[in-house]
């Protein structure tokens, strides 16, 4: 049996930093997208904590336990990183290796950012546990806030080095500036 | 111009794709005549001031919305889920 070698879509072009922000990769091995069907959502809540024990967080925002993180990822949509079954309760498409995901992390973060998303993002706004489907740059995006001074940025796999490319400018851009703005 | 989703707040509108009059919502009966489905599939106004048009979340949630607006002053009155909003 061959054991073919897993690329994940951030290998070559992260991690890297740029006055106080930090780019690096969160690998995310299973990733499936959960649209409950009609009248199932409390029964897919109780079964996804039965089996990972967090259930369906409320729109726009996010709930993790360990590796498994249930995040809303769009109109009656959720985005699960772990194994679950949810046979007859939901229509489950597995994603699995179709995202990257890149912490963009420091003080600053929230300067970087306001560069490409269109959204306001400061903690006051959007704090740990929120999470929403936007633009950055011109790419489609999901944005979690996981720390104070950390988000989660996905975008589909094909788009990684783009991500990677703006959130690098804009680094280098809020980097120049210094902290006079 | 900003758009009110009802999913995800207030958004800026190149996060919206436009598609037309929410009068397709308003589908007829498959025996309703030639006429009736011509009027559907290809006759539309061109108001000047208050449309009520479906727009589709792209680079959001990905939900059709009705939204209701004036095409004189810009103004939005509503957006509410299409799914919500079938007559």
């Amino acid at each position: 049996m061959v054991n073919l070698l897993a690329v994940p879509p951030g290998a070559g072009i992260l991690p890297r930093s740029a006055g106080g922000v930090a780019l690096t990769e969160v690998v995310v091995d299973i990733a499936l997208s959960v649209m409950p069907f009609a009248g199932q959502h409390d029964a897919v809540a109780a079964a996804l904590r039965d089996q990972i024990g967090v259930g369906l967080p409320l729109a726009n925002r996010w709930v993790g336990r360990g590796e498994a993180r249930v995040q809303w990822f769009g109109h009656g949509t959720w985005l699960v990183t772990g194994a679950v079954a949810l046979e007859g309760l939901a229509a489950v498409t597995d994603q699995s290796d179709a995202w990257g995901v890149v912490r963009v992390a420091g003080a600053g973060v929230e300067d970087v950012l306001a560069r490409l998303v269109p959204m306001d993002l400061r903690l006051a706004r959007f704090d740990v546990g929120a999470a929403a489907r936007t633009m950055l740059g011109h790419m489609s995006v999901a944005v979690a806030r996981v720390d104070t001074q950390a988000f989660d940025v996905m975008v589909m796999r094909s788009m990684a080095a783009t991500l990677v490319h703006d959130l690098d400018g804009a680094m280098r851009g809020v980097a120049a500036r210094g902290s006079n703005f | 111009m900003r758009i009110n989703c009802p999913n995800c707040g207030t958004r800026d509108r190149r996060e919206f794709y436009y598609q037309g009059d929410a009068l397709a919502l308003d589908r007829p009966a498959p025996d309703a005549g030639p006429l009736v489905w011509d009027d559907y599939l290809h006759n539309r106004k061109n108001p000047a001031g208050e449309t009520r048009d479906l727009w589709f979340h792209e680079a959001g949630c990905g939900a059709w919305l009705v939204v209701e607006r004036n095409t004189l002053t810009h103004a939005i009155h509503s957006a509410t889920l299409a799914e919500t909003a079938i007559r």
